[in-house]
């Protein structure tokens, strides 16, 4: 077994030569014969009714083919969420229609109303400007609680109310909750924000629909993290397509983070107009569209408060959210406030009562869905602000604070009070681990080199728990999941001993290419190069949910070694024919079976050539070939956990803040390959030090968004942040998948707001400015400067 | 229409083009040079940054039918000749300074321009100089490390402070 491609090696990946010669090929790198272009008329206001669509001047210019409307959208279905929430009182959430095309109504500055095709894009785009519609402005609905006021415009005529879902969780433990807070020594509360977030992947969507009439058959090109789930939803729910008549490719994909997950409007078009016009139907996203169409992030408002006894003991904390949920259900958006951020609320703490209230509330915005971290950001920083706050408040060390309650490395498994069982960890070492690497004790001098030159410097903690590998089918069909959550793979040995894998997960930066092969490489021991990875495509891969979540090695990365644990299974009843002895005395070792105890061995390709040309072959037992499938699907989620500190330095003169350290001590469970879970981190330390210092997606109170272009929404640059020192060597293995891996592709964005945040704090603390207690995110030099002389 | 005639990565090219046409379109769409990305409409990103007359231009800013006679270098120009990696390339590999790939191309070619003029540049003037190259994906680091150890720099000391 070479030691640099197996289980634990930093192997260099293998995609990284296509992406650097500029080989990639991304979904708007394909073009197809008599390939036309689609354009979207969007709307520009927010609310209004549709009274009239005049199309003939843009239907009658040059190279138009046909301009689309709602009318033409009779017979498919509006776009499905896929997650069913049931509310406090025990009906379902509120699920309005989302159709392909605007109709009657528009509901977001974004939404589209008419599409036009036409031979080029320019010529599309310039056909779109000659179309009129007339539309009756309405009232926009942008502000969650003034959304839920009585008498309130509502974005959607036909439901009683702007209200999704009103959601209590547990809500047979909210008496006992109040109880506990009646009986409390202490009481800590805070009131924050989640600011309002926008994905941004590098590489804006792209879908291209084509059509083959003889066969009947629909192909989809699309910028997708999940191409099963995209068949799935457009073919049963939208376009009436059966699986077999619909192939959906992912091919390359420049980032996804949670807004490609989701099945979108201008997919079932593409995939539709292409029949209709029996050609090639191609839309690109600019950029400015992406920002009014892709799915945004967070948007959160949320009151939390703290119980302690008089021993500082944590006994109950409870909260109440306004989620933000846009105009229209993204596929998994009624899932992201309740079953992935309520269930984190316990934290890492032994907190006994818990009760979360969610108000999911719809307005004239972008649907809002996954997000990096989805849910559990929310969670951890609501918590993370909270304990540091009541540190405060109480006069003790937040440190101290949090390790007194912090779930003890004896007491797992550990049940927590919102619903979810942590299988392991330890976060005594993950904290002593970060404080080590921060140099925590050299910080007073730090701080006071800082100050000489005039400047506040602070440190801020967060620990974070995440629920990753999502997730246990049937557990999320209990709490309203309209899919199962497993992950496929096949293993297919080729006759002179090569291996291709087909993966249900997708890789769109997470180098799975590189990563699965190294696992199959270590199991069989056989050269990594000899195995080749393929995923994106439904005709060639099994069903699978795709790659979100950090799931894809801990629920992906478990399908495969399941399909290769059988492959090996059968390989050695073919070396133990080969070789005259038991299967039980085969033993598999650096690419060779051998006889146990004896010198008699079969190399790898010997048994795979054995399998293809059965000539030497126990037919009547063993069918010939090396081929196997498997489904896993996990038994419980993953959760990583980690200590994160930040050292910030703040200039009291503009309020700007700068990170002079970020450390991150992780439990990931096992490593695959270092190097890439160092990035990964690295990349959601970015995304969460954007969120906390500069990001922000701003509507003003006519639902125009102000923040729509990179002119307006602060994209972190290489030169906003520097210095992460990430570790993982605080190792406690998941104890319920085969690789003992818990996922990191989130844990970045999860833990670094509330530590950047609790630093700011904490900076402005030290110099006398305690009347500060919280400021909200981004905190842009304008609002630190604000709280600080306001 | 007019007619424009460039050398793209060595190769002399010529074609009819819109005057609306930007460099970036016609070199993905004419000359179906795809490693050129464009990845925002503002002129911000910088994932469609190429060589013109070796400067470092966002190639979505430039009208192809301005560019007659230019020298024009794309990320597929950037090997070596017998096709491996090029030292900016391999750099960027050894160091993990890339995930998605979107950005890249850009990258690569904003760190060729940084080089030629500034071949030893420091880590802050690194940082600075890609402000205008956007990566949802890296955190900035390893990129970083990439660019400074392709100016054959010493990268185990970019940390803390």
């Amino acid at each position: 077994m070479p030691k640099d491609d197996g289980i634990g090696a930093s192997t260099k990946r293998r995609e990284d030569t296509r992406f650097l010669t500029g080989n990639g090929k991304y979904t708007d790198d394909i073009n197809l014969r008599g390939q036309t272009y689609v354009h979207f008329l969007r709307s520009d206001v927010a609310h209004g009714r549709i009274k009239g669509i005049d199309s003939s001047a843009a239907e009658a210019m040059d190279g138009v083919l046909r301009v689309f409307t709602a009318a033409d959208f009779d017979s498919a279905g509006g776009i499905p969420c896929g997650w069913q929430v049931t509310d406090k009182h025990g009906q379902p959430m509120q699920e309005p229609k989302h159709p392909i095309l605007a109709e009657g109504k528009v509901r977001h500055v974004g939404d589209p109303i008419c599409a036009v095709v036409a031979e080029t894009y320019a010529q599309a785009r310039d056909a779109a400007e000659a179309i009129e519609v007339d539309i009756e402005e309405l009232e926009p609905v942008v502000d969650m609680k003034a959304a839920l006021k009585d008498g309130a415009t509502k974005v959607h005529d036909d439901l009683s109310s702007n209200l999704c879902y009103d959601w209590g969780f547990v809500e047979e433990n909210k008496d006992a909750v109040n109880e506990a807070f009646n009986n409390a020594a202490h009481v800590v509360s805070l009131e924050l924000t989640n600011n309002r977030l926008v994905a941004n992947p590098m590489e804006p969507r792209v879908a291209v629909g084509d059509y083959d009439p003889w066969g009947d058959s629909h192909t989809l090109y699309t910028t997708s993290q999940n191409p099963h789930v995209i068949r799935l939803l457009m073919g049963a729910f939208v376009l009436n397509i059966p699986e077999h008549k619909l192939r959906v490719v992912a091919p390359d994909v420049g980032g996804g983070f949670g807004s490609k997950i989701y099945h979108y409007a201008e997919e079932a078009f593409c995939t539709y107009a292409a029949k209709v016009l029996k050609r090639p139907v191609k839309w690109t996203s600019s950029r400015s569209e992406a920002f009014i169409s892709d799915a945004h992030g967070r948007d959160h408002k949320t009151k939390i408060e703290l119980a302690l006894d008089a021993d500082h003991n944590f006994t109950a904390l409870r909260t109440e959210t306004y989620a933000n949920m846009g105009a229209y259900l993204s596929t998994f958006a009624p899932s992201i406030p309740t079953w992935l951020h309520g269930t984190l609320m316990a934290g890492n703490y032994k907190t006994p009562l818990i009760y979360v209230n969610v108000k999911a509330v719809f307005t004239n915005t972008v649907p809002v869905d996954a997000y990096r971290g989805a849910g559990r950001p929310e969670a951890t920083f609501q918590i993370e602000r909270l304990v540091d706050k009541a540190a405060r408040e109480l006069g003790v060390d937040p440190i101290e604070l949090r390790r007194q309650n912090f779930i003890k490395p004896e007491e797992f498994p550990y049940q927590t009070p919102v619903a979810v069982v942590y299988d392991t960890g330890n976060y005594h070492a993950t904290m002593d681990k970060m404080l080590e690497l921060s140099d925590y004790a050299g910080f007073e001098a730090r701080r006071a080199e800082s100050a000489a030159r005039g400047k506040l410097r602070g440190f801020g903690i967060a620990h974070y728990i995440e629920a990753c590998g999502i997730a246990p089918s049937n557990l999320v069909g209990q709490l309203g999941a309209r899919a199962g959550l497993y992950e496929s793979a096949s293993v297919r040995v080729n006759a002179t001993g090569s291996i291709s894998v087909y993966t249900g997960s997708h890789s769109h930066g997470q180098g799975h290419e590189t990563t699965f092969a190294q696992v199959v490489a270590e199991m069989i021991g056989v050269d990594a190069n000899s195995i080749e990875i393929h995923h994106g495509d439904t005709s060639n891969t099994p069903m699978g949910m795709g790659t979100y979540g950090s799931r894809s090695l801990a629920v992906g990365g478990s399908a495969i070694v399941k399909a290769t644990n059988k492959i090996i299974d059968k390989a050695k009843k073919i070396a133990a024919h080969l070789l005259e002895a038991a299967p039980e005395d085969i033993e598999l070792k650096d690419g060779k079976f051998s006889v146990a105890g004896t010198d008699k061995s079969v190399d790898w390709s010997g048994v795979t050539l054995a399998a293809y040309v059965p000539h030497n072959y126990p037919l009547e037992e063993l069918e010939p070939g090396l081929e196997e499938t498997a489904f896993y699907d996990p038994s419980n989620f993953t959760y990583p956990s980690g200590a994160y500190g930040c050292e910030v330095e703040l200039d009291p003169e503009t309020g700007k803040i700068d990170i002079l350290r970020f450390i991150a001590a992780d439990d990931f469970g096992n490593i695959v390959n270092p190097m890439i879970v160092e990035g990964q981190v690295h990349g959601g330390l970015a995304q969460g030090i954007g969120q906390a210092l500069l990001e922000n997606c701003v509507y003003d109170d006519q639902g125009q968004l102000l923040s729509g272009s990179y002119m307006d929404y602060t994209m972190p640059r290489a030169d906003d942040m520097r210095g992460f020192t990430v570790d993982h060597s605080c190792v406690t293995p998941c104890t319920h998948n085969p690789l003992g891996v818990k996922g990191c592709g989130e844990a970045g964005a999860i833990g670094s707001p509330p530590a950047v945040v609790n630093a700011a704090i904490d900076a402005l603390h030290r110099a006398g400015h305690t009347h500060i207690t919280h400021i909200d995110m981004p905190l842009t030099p304008s609002r630190v400067w604000a709280a600080m002389n306001g | 229409m007019s007619k424009v005639t460039m050398t793209v990565n060595g190769r002399k090219m010529a074609a009819e083009v819109e005057g609306r046409t930007l460099l970036s379109g016609f070199l993905r769409e004419g000359l179906e040079l795809t490693g050129t990305h464009v990845g925002c409409d503002t002129s911000q990103c910088g994932a469609c940054v190429v060589l013109v007359n070796g400067q470092a231009v966002k190639s979505c800013t430039a009208f192809a039918a301005d560019l007659e006679g230019a020298e024009v270098t794309t990320v597929e120009g950037m090997a070596n000749p017998d096709g491996s990696l090029g030292n900016i390339q391999q750099a960027f590999q050894d160091y993990h300074g890339l995930q998605c790939g979107y950005c890249t191309p850009g990258m690569v070619m904003s760190t060729a321009a940084l080089l030629a003029d500034n071949p030893k540049p420091t880590e802050e003037e690194v940082r600075h100089y890609l402000e205008g190259n956007i990566c949802r994906c890296t955190g900035y680091q390893n990129i970083v490390r990439a660019v400074m150890a392709a100016s054959g720099q010493d990268v185990g000391a970019l940390a803390a402070e």
